[in-house]
């Protein structure tokens, strides 16, 4: 409804060109949790580089699942098991390789997450983390990149006066801003969204999925999304999931208006799910 | 024969029988309700009642102190000389005791309870805390008697050792060893402060690339500062009342000391001391213990409840 008043939708406009170069792919990428559930199933899915690729499919489907591969969420927790690859270009590195250090993974590749978590910190500090966990200590490189990455997420104007100030104190889509902000601060090179605006009120969803569209010049972007008007709203290639298996890759304006399977369309359509 | 008479006699004449034994199983229901009500009621009252009964005997006993010696000079008297004949009642020698023993086992608990909980909240695999809390438990089971004595016979003649000049009795191998004691308490009510911080916080931490140290001390720590802030709170209130370690290991005599390596009597051990001697009741003497005594429990109460009124501010963070 709210997108709406930008019918143009996102995945249109790359229509006849041809495909921008790999950022990522998945290889047959199949993970299993500790308890011995197997989450996904051989997925082999390209990203490609300053595109915004949504992953969409009904609860339980694997997409988040499939997201925290992306910066081995998953190693956190003891048991958790990956098979095949996650390829990162244009160094080919194998992200979920055993001798790869999760910690180098999460340097490249940020997050963020269903509900805003700013830590009980200032803003300029929350912004400042990453930088600050790298050993950065230079205040003017920080202050510099405490004010890009600020304004790069829409919320410099809104916080120049008051970085001092806690960052919770701010109102939920501020909140995720303040996310979305640490998280580039780093300058990653991919930026996971898990569910951005699950909850946050029309008005603030409206002003992420703005900014998302902005980010992608910048940085490649993979979103999960309940919200189906929400993925043809802000993504140029959208994967259709379902019970941890790929159903269906494209571009969105083929997946949404003419999709090559049918669980897809039956989704889509909202027959299912 | 219930059912046969409702088969025999006409209906009009069955309901009320059926109504009033209905009522009287009812009856017989609340009656029993409300004995049980009554009997938890008591159970309850009792632990109140005795609270109240402490600070009335107190009050009243310290009111009959305080007609003999003035307020002030309780408060600002720098000795502390009851039993003699020039009698001096300045509580501020007992309380630089209890202050220092308690500062000296602050020292040992803070540290180390934090390093604990830390470990159990961030680090330790679920088999290794269920393991170490138990044991760190077991710590708060020991007597104090037995850690007073440990105090004496173990850890004084180690810290000779170290400091020839160090007599048999003081403050410093006492409020070691009573912060030993408070370890489990700040350990544990750091961690439960700790473990209640979401996950949420920590993958958005991790998210960052930041390792679990960091993790663990830029954002699990200030995020669960308060509940820390209350387990200090809560092991200096411990430490405050703690008797027999000070009995036993700091000596008896009142000492108006900052120094831990000097023996000093804490407001506990004179109470025990008074309390085991044979002074008449009713001498001004016999009544310090009762105005030490309110002296000590509104340090406590002061301390709990700051310690718990920072334990709720972290509840409703989240």
């Amino acid at each position: 409804m709210l997108g709406s008043a930008r019918p143009g939708a996102a995945g249109l406009t790359p229509d006849a060109s041809p495909p921008p170069p790999l950022k990522a792919e998945s290889r047959d990428l199949s993970f299993h949790y500790g308890n011995g559930f197997k989450a996904l199933n051989a997925i082999t899915m390209p990203v490609h580089e300053h595109r915004v690729t949504a992953l969409i499919g009904p609860s339980g489907c694997g997409k988040s699942t499939f997201l925290r591969c992306f910066n081995r969420m998953h190693d956190l927790y003891p048991g958790n098991r990956y098979e095949g690859a996650i390829v990162l270009h244009p160094d080919n590195t194998n992200l979920l390789a055993d001798d790869v250090d999760p910690i180098e993974v999460r340097m490249r590749v940020s997050m963020v997450f269903q509900k805003p978590n700013p830590f009980p910190k200032s803003i300029y500090e929350n912004v400042a983390y990453g930088l600050r966990v790298r050993g950065v200590t230079n205040k003017n490189h920080l202050d510099d990149k405490v004010e890009e990455s600020l304004r790069g997420a829409a919320l410099w104007d809104e916080v120049k006066q008051r970085l001092n100030e806690v960052g919770s104190n701010l109102s939920g889509g501020q909140q995720q801003r303040l996310c979305i902000a640490r998280a580039l601060a780093t300058d990653p090179e991919i930026l996971l969204f898990d569910e951005p605006t699950s909850a946050l009120d029309p008005i603030a969803t409206a002003s992420i999925e703005e900014l998302i569209s902005e980010l992608k010049k910048r940085v490649t972007i993979l979103i999960v999304t309940h919200n189906m008007q929400q993925a043809a709203r802000v993504s140029d290639y959208t994967a259709y999931m379902y019970l941890g298996e790929l159903i269906e890759f494209d571009r969105t304006d083929t997946i949404f208006f003419k999709p090559g399977r049918k669980e897809t369309e039956d989704y889509i359509t909202g027959r299912f799910g | 024969m219930e059912s046969a008479s409702a088969l025999d006699a006409p209906v009009g004449a069955t309901v009320p029988t059926v109504v009033s034994e209905r009522l009287a199983r009812k009856f017989s229901r609340n009656l029993k309700e409300r004995a049980i009500e009554a009997l938890l009621f008591l159970a309850a009252f009792v632990s109140v009642f005795t609270t109240a009964g402490i600070v009335y005997i107190l009050v009243k006993e310290s009111l009959v102190f305080f007609s003999h010696v003035p307020l002030w000079q309780f408060l600002t008297d720098t000795q502390w000389t009851p039993l003699f004949a020039d009698a001096h009642y300045g509580i501020s020698v007992l309380l630089s005791g209890t202050i220092t023993s308690s500062a000296v086992a602050l020292l040992v608990a803070i540290p180390l309870g934090t390093t604990i909980a830390i470990y159990l909240s961030e680090f330790a695999s679920p088999r290794a805390r269920e393991i170490a809390k138990p044991v760190l438990e077991l710590l708060s089971g020991v007597p104090t008697i037995v850690y007073g004595y440990f105090a004496l016979l173990f850890v004084t003649p180690l810290l000779q050792k170290l400091i020839p000049s160090l007599p048999g009795f003081n403050l410093l191998s006492a409020g070691i060893v009573m912060g030993i004691m408070i370890v489990p308490y700040v350990a544990s009510i750091s961690e439960d402060a700790m473990r209640a911080v979401p996950m949420a916080l920590r993958e958005g931490s991790f998210a960052m690339g930041a390792t679990r140290l960091q993790t663990a001390l830029k954002v699990v720590v200030p995020a669960a500062v308060s509940g820390i802030a209350a387990a200090y709170i809560l092991g200096v209130s411990r430490a405050v009342g703690e008797t027999m370690i000070l009995a036993v290991a700091a000596g008896m005599q009142p000492n108006l000391t900052f120094n831990p390596l000097e023996p000093a009597a804490t407001i506990t051990a004179y109470i025990v001391q008074v309390a085991l001697g044979d002074l008449p009741h009713g001498s001004v003497g016999y009544q310090t213990i009762f105005a030490a005594g309110l002296a000590l429990l509104l340090l406590t109460l002061f301390f709990n409840l700051v310690g718990f009124w920072m334990r709720r501010r972290y509840r409703e963070a989240y």
